[in-house]
């Protein structure tokens, strides 16, 4: 049927919808309105204050004095423990995060056999995740790997006849006592990459094995072209994470020792609230979220040459 | 087909089937013992809470004690300075509890707007909200340190508490993945009904949308309770302490040697966080796979 709007209708439409949308527009910030108030007050603000924080020296009771880029100056050039933190904190970033996403996988491959007590074995596997956050575990990390004691590890290689290590207090093994520890924790990637598992195709793999494709030649041609683009958000979620890691570290090792463990956001926690130094503090905190926004950026730019999107048409495979 | 066959190709079938049976059997044997000892560490810590003093170190890798006791329990709540563990669980208790309902119920009101609302500006408002997701909480923390500490709220829970009445971008983000699955036809044909859009929210949405409202409420229990660094600035004074920074200094090294007690409060500290685990682990599981949500 053919439309004839006649004007005065039509004038009343729009009439009718300025009132709807001004109606929504009330409604809609109506109940936008708790986190826009929180976004200014406890986001905005605090994030111009960090930029400008960033350019001072301020101790929280003298007033902040300008001193222009002196904190980066002194951050890039002067600072030796700042360096070290970087380099533990990289040291971790490519050793803990592939670690861990491994191990994701390896587990999800291995639950997702459709087998019976999955449910079972996947709560078993997602429990050290699940408490990991807590201090409780750090505690008990840090007597596994030794603390003042000889450590569980250590009674174990000890009743084994071979000889016991330092862990805690060695410069070189230090800091796989918190990579271990990650690695420990798989569970929320596993999860992910479960759940990307189930949605690749069974016929895929059964073509495959028509056209006479081992598991290892299935793996790498079906399994992680399917599983690229869940692997890309698990990588991006988990180097994040991994470069702002601070309550294991403060637990189990607090930086300790040479610095070896003493990750960015630990030196960061030291520097602004044990010694009070809130614009170095800034400082190392906009170089921080730099730092994490180029590779984040490097990473969806890489994705373009390792993800595999399947195309929007709709026909797959 | 002669029977001759027909006994072959049972017989095939027979040797594949007990393949299949010791491929299975294998699977479970592995499965569970790398569960065994991937959780090995926790058992660890358990028994150890419940060997004799003596014992803790010297019959270290055994996880059954050789006589049980309770003693390093009834020594640990005793806590240190004269306050007692029970208060580090009120502490607790009353963080995360506020916490959550203030967060889940602020974030299904703002989802509400995001999901279900036409307003001017909701693409742009939304995208932001997701740019905070990404932003680290370093870059915030030192600010919010400052004015907080100018308006004296030092050693008080209002620096912990308040922001959380503003809504958490995860939670936002979860609730409104979920309502998105809401037919509109619904809503509308409520509207139609004479049904305001504030009627439609708590008549019709929030029953809805619980998996997801008690998914992040999961979340927020999890994350309040297991908070570290929040505490830790804020809380100087012990009688304020959560269970997680009584932890700490109870087992700081300079003090702490009596491990049986610290074992004790660790493991006793990890009870509600495995009770909450047991009890929704199914929501728990769809809520990470679906957002990606960290646990």
């Amino acid at each position: 049927m053919v439309q004839t709007n006649s004007v005065p209708s039509a004038s009343r439409r729009r009439i009718k919808t300025g009132r709807i949308q001004r109606q929504n527009n009330l409604i809609g910030y109506l109940f936008l309105s708790p986190w826009l108030v929180g976004f200014f007050l406890f986001t905005l603000l605090p994030i111009l204050a960090s930029l400008v924080l960033a350019f001072t020296d301020y101790d929280l009771f003298t007033p902040p004095q300008w001193i222009g880029l002196n904190n980066f100056k002194r951050m890039f050039f002067e600072d030796g423990r700042y360096w070290r933190s970087v380099r533990a904190t990289f040291y971790y970033v490519f050793t803990a995060v592939p670690l861990r996403l491994v191990v994701a996988l390896a587990v999800a491959m291995l639950l997702n056999q459709g087998r019976r007590l999955v449910s079972v074995y996947r709560a078993a596997y997602y429990a050290p995740s699940i408490l990991g956050g807590s201090v409780a575990v750090a505690v008990m990390w840090r007597q596994v790997w030794g603390g003042r004691n000889l450590g569980l590890i250590n009674f174990i290689l000890q009743s084994l006849g071979l000889p016991y290590v330092n862990w805690l207090a060695n410069p070189r093994t230090a800091i796989w006592t918190l990579i271990t520890l990650a690695a420990w924790q798989f569970g929320s990637p596993m999860l992910i990459f479960l759940a990307g598992l189930k949605q690749i195709p069974v016929e895929l793999y059964e073509a495959a094995a028509i056209d006479g494709a081992g598991g290892w030649g299935r793996f790498t041609r079906i399994t992680l072209p399917m599983l690229s683009p869940v692997i890309f958000f698990n990588l991006v979620m988990q180097m994040i994470s991994g470069f702002l890691v601070f309550t294991q570290a403060y637990l189990v090792t607090g930086g300790r020792p040479l610095d070896t463990t003493l990750f960015y956001a630990l030196y960061l926690y030291l520097r602004a609230f044990e010694v009070h130094e809130m614009g170095y503090g800034s400082a190392m905190a906009w170089v921080l979220l730099g730092v994490i926004a180029i590779f984040t950026a490097l990473l969806f730019r890489s994705s373009s040459a390792w993800v595999y999107y399947e195309s929007g048409g709709g026909i797959g495979g | 087909m002669s029977a001759a066959e027909t006994g072959k190709r049972s017989a095939r079938r027979l040797s594949k089937k007990t393949k299949e049976r010791i491929k299975a059997v294998v699977y479970h044997v592995m499965v569970t013992s790398s569960c065994f000892i991937m959780l090995y560490p926790i058992f660890w810590m358990v028994a150890s809470s419940l060997k004799e003093t003596s014992e803790i170190w010297t019959r270290a890798s055994s996880l059954i004690p050789s006589k049980v006791t309770f003693q390093h329990y009834i020594e640990g709540w005793a806590g240190f300075g004269n306050i007692t563990f029970a208060t580090f669980y009120k502490n607790s208790l009353i963080y995360a509890s506020v916490a959550t309902i203030a967060s889940v119920a602020s974030s299904a009101c703002v989802a509400y707007a995001f999901a279900k609302i036409r307003f001017a500006g909701r693409g742009f408002w939304f995208s932001v909200m997701l740019l905070t997701l990404m932003l680290p909480g370093q870059v915030l923390m030192i600010p919010q340190y400052i004015v907080f500490s100018k308006l004296g709220w030092i050693n008080t829970y209002r620096p912990l508490l308040i922001p959380r009445f503003f809504g958490n971008a995860f939670f936002i983000f979860l609730i409104v993945q979920f309502m998105r699955g809401i037919p509109n036809e619904l809503d509308e044909a409520a509207e139609i009904d004479g049904c305001s859009k504030i009627g439609i929210f708590f008549k019709i949405i929030l029953p809805l949308i619980q998996p997801a409202l008690i998914t992040a409420a999961i979340f927020s229990f999890y994350w309040t309770w297991e908070d570290f660094m929040g505490p830790l600035i804020y809380l100087q004074n012990p009688h304020l302490y959560t269970v997680s920074l009584a932890i700490r200094s109870y087992s700081d090294p300079s003090t702490g040697t009596d491990w049986g007690s610290i074992f004790a409060m660790s493991t006793l500290s990890l009870v509600p966080v495995f009770i909450v685990f047991i009890a929704f682990q199914r929501y728990l599981v769809q809520g990470i796979s679906t957002t990606g949500i960290r646990g």
